[in-house]
């Protein structure tokens, strides 16, 4: 599978164009924009990406028919990124303004950043900024695009919400906030996914996105 | 008051005239500095953790400028970038994001039609609705908002708008003093701590820096994020400096 072609699903929340030359700068030398299911059941490698609501995303998928092709597509082994809502939409569930189900692809919930910190400050919300993260042992089991980071390296993070997988197993990396473990980076077998943006997380966030561009399932 | 692992961010803000980034004092635009999208990407690669584009007459000149200027800049700056001034109705967010624009700040429309606050959270999301307030002192604790680049008044209480307008979806708060714009003086500190006191979205305070000091007062004061402005333009200061300065204090910084 060469490095060089990838898919960008346009489900029409968020802004391609980042994400775009983000992974044209990473090395990408093809880059296809899937705004159908033919046009992600052709990807070579996918990426998911969007801001927004859950709610808001999980119509655009369905409107246009791609979460099914999605779901086909997880299924074949390529590798596939979602990255921010993109990520969260990986869930069963998202409880952002009631209760809707997601793609079901790693098992989960998505859920609010806690509102307080360990001894009951207010947290502001949302979390806007950068961190490090912290890489669990999870993260040897799997090929990822995160393995490369090192410990000062910092991400754009801009979210309310979590994903909270069923299992621990599925968590790469986490970030500390008040005390409490974020959730960063999720994976299970070819899918992975991002809560931070790569596209806006400078150097770091472009080697992220080389290596993606790199791995191998 | 101190948060664990508070996020603090250091913004270059970049106001812009036509073609031009122009150095304002009390927000009025003085002197041309040069093109924005050069000093974007130096700030880009400086380490900003994010920029800001302030077009400060958009309302008297047609918008095709800002645009390119976003174009340009987004195709190779990869933190994120705000830009504010003279955005109207939703379309005009449409036209900047997709332009490459990650974030837009709103001071005079929302002002005129809160409820554009509520439609651009809805159909974008709040992280994308950045609340725009230029402040101005009526007391020592008291200040109102101006908006059209400061020289309108309108009559609002600014901690009453901030309370109203995070309730209609608001994400963060650019908060420009227009007393200290331009001074060199330090930001107003206490206008900070009152807006601070009252929401839980994050803060960026702009306006006034002018030594490294005036950055661990406005982190001590609540501050989320700063905008730093012509002291970068100068080469006053820089991103390292910033960020050195604020890795003394508890807040959470990128190591550059």
């Amino acid at each position: 599978m060469s490095k060089s072609c990838v898919s960008i699903v346009d489900y029409g929340l968020g802004n391609l164009f980042s994400v775009t030359r983000a992974l044209q700068t990473s090395g990408a030398s093809e880059i296809r924009i899937a705004t159908s299911p033919e046009d992600i059941l052709n990807a070579e490698r996918l990426v998911i990406p969007g801001v927004g609501s859950f709610r808001d995303g999980m119509d655009g998928l369905e409107r246009q028919g791609i979460a099914a092709a999605i779901r086909e597509f997880a299924s074949f082994g390529r590798p596939m990124l979602g990255i921010c809502l993109g990520m969260q939409l990986l869930a069963t569930k998202g409880t952002e303004f009631g209760e809707h189900s997601g793609l079901d692809l790693i098992p989960g919930r998505v859920v609010r950043i806690p509102m307080t910190d360990k001894s009951g400050i207010t947290l502001k919300s949302p979390f806007i900024g950068w961190s490090t993260l912290e890489l669990h042992d999870s993260i040897n089991s799997h090929k990822n695009a995160i393995a490369c980071l090192s410990p000062q390296d910092a991400v754009y993070l801009v979210h309310s919400y979590q994903y909270a997988p069923e299992s621990e197993a599925n968590i790469l990396a986490t970030y500390r906030y008040g005390g409490h473990h974020i959730t960063a980076a999720i994976q299970s077998g070819n899918i992975s996914g991002l809560q931070f943006h790569p596209e806006k997380s400078g150097k770091v966030g472009l080697k992220i996105l080389s290596h993606f561009l790199e791995t191998v399932v | 008051m101190t948060n664990l692992q508070r996020p603090f961010r250091i913004i270059a803000r970049l106001d812009v005239k036509g073609p031009n980034l122009i150095k304002g004092v009390h927000l009025e635009g003085l002197r041309v500095i040069g093109a924005p999208q050069v000093y974007a990407k130096r700030y880009y690669e400086q380490g900003a953790d994010e920029l800001i584009y302030m077009d400060i007459v958009a309302s008297l000149y047609g918008r095709s400028n800002l645009l390119e200027i976003v174009k340009q800049t987004a195709h190779d700056v990869f933190v994120p970038l705000t830009v504010g001034g003279g955005i109207r109705c939703l379309d005009d967010v449409t036209a900047l994001l997709r332009a490459g624009a990650d974030k837009v700040a709103i001071n005079t429309a929302a002002v005129h039609r809160p409820k554009l606050i509520e439609e651009v959270a809805r159909k974008f999301g709040s992280q994308c609705m950045v609340l725009s307030i230029e402040a101005k002192r009526r007391s020592d604790e008291s200040w109102e908002v101006y908006t059209d680049c400061g020289r309108e008044r309108s009559g609002i209480s600014v901690i009453e708008w901030v309370q109203e307008a995070v309730e209609l979806g608001v994400g963060e708060i650019l908060l420009t003093s227009i007393d200290q714009e331009g001074t060199r003086k330090g930001f107003d500190l206490r206008l900070l701590e009152a807006v601070h006191a009252v929401t839980k979205v994050p803060v960026i305070i702009s306006g006034g820096y002018g030594q490294s000091d005036h950055i661990i007062g406005a982190i001590e004061a609540g501050a989320d994020a700063v905008a730093v402005a012509d002291a970068l333009h100068y080469n006053r200061t820089d991103m390292q400096t910033l960020h050195h300065i604020a890795q003394t204090t508890t807040v959470t910084v990128r190591t550059l």
